[in-house]
């Protein structure tokens, strides 16, 4: 299948009524937090609602016609997902609620554990115990901290981390000494959701398989924006979630090499993720079904899936270059900002279009609420769930402009216009 | 344009000249608060002198306008007043602020606060603005004990 190399992004914007809506008060959507969360173009929308309207039933398990309409929608999303992330096969795309569902359930898989219908106990690769390492990095998202935190808790092993450098970059310089034969696991961004940096995977791989480690991708801000092939990237993990990518929300992914999720123990235990079951013991159904315990978010999943074939129609390569645009625009026209602070990498390389700011002296909560009272301009203000790094970078708090497919140059005018704005009210 | 409404121009003089800010001995008690979801903080130390009369509400701390502009309200509003009188006067401020919108305020009890009614629109600043007035609470509280 061939791409455009640009897309049509009048066109696009049709596809979102949302963005043609008026706010109250006459104000103009300016939609720029779609890295927190995105916008669903109508075929997702028509998708769902025919799904419930006219196929809806429990998946797996129902022996009729609509259980088996249903079945086929769910499982046909799994290809779906499968076939947009490269993933060898269809069986190693587990779906969960969310990507911080993926990190736990990987995060779970670690430990003494005395699991197996045999009781043959932890495979080697997911024992973890004191003197055990986990490597993280501070520029993580809560999600991508918090599991591997309980799991030290849990475990008695240790948590470190990568720091990151006044550009915003994972400082790699103490890679040797941070990720060694002690460590069992690396779990990194692919791509900050506070930074834009989007991190040199293949050179942290490369020390992970020295040493043996696993290696884990928080995927959530790069899967919706990049093309990303699981298998080129030769991580071992990666998480990532649908409503980032114009699907519904209460659906993620999780993508792991087939042979380890085969050796981990389950995470929920309930339905459908069993085999047989007797009063003293189970066994668990083969993967993907040994990790989606009780009936599992149907019509969001099929969702996803319409999302995964609004994206491959346009062409990622294409949604890539459009936000590379806007990115290039934005860096540009945010330096004729007064004492704007950019928080991140101020060039196009290794970047993705995310931009965080400071204006100093006005907290990001004055210029996110006049932003959106003023000019209908919606942005995220606060640590977004990126606490460590804010602390890092001794500020509170950023305003977080964040573009996908549908945003245009013209918007980026108006969230400067917004921030001259802003400063006179504060000046 | 809604969100001015917010930013009385009161607050916004507030905000950029705060009354009283800076932490000062002697004290009774001093307290600190935190906003978990924005991150905004306060120190605050209450002085109580004789016939239960606030000598000084002294404060220092990071946030929002609507956070800050609260707090120097606060020091002024408390200032040569019983602690009696100004709890009743948190107790309004908070019954404004609780209100989402559809509460009258009392201008008579308030004063100078009442330029906080727009907030009480936006549910997720009403935290910024109680923030100083809920730790000046405690430090009385504490004060007294």
């Amino acid at each position: 299948m061939t791409h455009p190399t640009s897309l049509d992004v009048e066109r696009i914007r049709k596809d979102f009524p949302v963005l043609s809506r008026e706010l109250p008060g006459g104000r103009p959507l300016i939609y720029l937090d779609s890295g927190n969360s995105s916008q669903k173009p109508t075929p997702v929308v028509e998708t769902v609602r025919e799904h419930l309207a006219m196929h809806y039933s429990n998946v797996g398990r129902a022996m009729h016609a609509l259980g088996a309409e249903s079945t086929e929608a769910y499982e046909s999303a799994r290809d779906k997902v499968a076939a947009f992330i490269g993933a060898p096969s269809r069986d190693e795309v587990i779906f969960t609620k969310n990507a911080s569902e993926a990190l736990n359930l990987v995060a779970h898989a670690f430990g003494p554990h005395l699991w197996g219908s045999s009781g043959e106990g932890t495979d080697p690769r997911f024992a973890l115990g004191p003197g055990d390492e986990i490597v993280i990095s501070e520029m993580e998202h809560h999600s991508n901290i918090v599991p591997w935190q309980l799991l030290v808790q849990r475990t008695g092993a240790t948590l470190k981390w990568f720091g990151v450098t006044d550009e915003g970059r994972l400082d790699l310089s103490t890679l040797d000494e941070l990720v060694t034969e002690r460590t069992k696991i690396v779990s990194i961004a692919h791509q900050s959701n506070v930074l834009g940096t989007v991190n040199p995977v293949a050179d942290v791989l490369r020390r992970a398989r020295e040493v043996g480690a696993l290696v884990m991708l928080d995927a959530s801000q790069s899967v919706p924006h990049h093309p990303v092939d699981v298998a080129g990237l030769g991580v071992d993990f990666v998480a990532f979630t649908g409503h980032k990518m114009l699907g519904p929300s209460g659906i993620g992914v999780l993508w792991g090499r087939g042979e380890l999720l085969e050796a981990m123990p389950p995470f929920l235990g309930g339905g459908e993720m069993i085999e047989a079951v007797w009063m003293d013991h189970s066994t668990y159904a083969p993967i993907p079904h040994k990790f989606e315990a009780g009936t599992p978010p149907i019509v969001e999943a099929i969702g996803l899936g319409a999302a995964v074939d609004y994206l491959q129609g346009i062409g990622m390569d294409a949604v890539e270059a459009h936000e590379r645009e806007l990115t290039a625009y934005a860096l540009e026209a945010l330096r004729e900002v007064p004492t704007l602070r950019l928080i991140g990498p101020e060039t196009l390389d290794r970047r993705g279009a995310t931009l965080s700011f400071t204006l100093e002296g006005i907290h990001p909560h004055d210029v996110g609420q006049i932003l959106d009272d003023s000019f209908g301009i919606a942005v995220r203000v606060g640590h977004h769930c990126a606490r460590p790094l804010h602390l890092r970078f001794g500020i509170p708090a950023t305003t977080r402009a964040s573009f996908y497919l549908y945003n245009t140059t013209g918007e980026i005018d108006a969230l400067v216009r917004g921030l001259h704005h802003v400063q006179k009210v504060f000046a | 344009m809604i969100g001015e409404s917010m930013y009385q121009e009161l607050i916004l003089e507030h905000y950029k000249h705060p009354q009283g800010r800076g932490l000062r001995e002697p004290y009774d008690a001093e307290v600190h608060h935190v906003n978990p979801t924005c991150g905004d903080e306060i120190t605050l130390r209450v002085k109580v002198g004789d016939a239960g009369r606030i000598e000084d509400v002294s404060y220092d701390g990071q946030g929002c306008s609507i956070s800050q502009a609260a707090a120097s309200v606060l020091h002024e509003l408390t200032a040569g007043s019983t602690v009696e009188e100004t709890l009743s006067v948190v107790d309004e401020f908070t019954r404004l602020m609780q209100g989402r919108g559809q509460v009258e305020a009392d201008e008579e009890i308030l004063g100078d606060a009442v330029a906080f009614a727009g907030v009480a629109k936006f549910p997720a600043r009403v935290k910024c603005a109680l923030l100083s007035w809920m730790a000046y609470k405690d430090a009385v509280v504490r004060s007294a004990s």
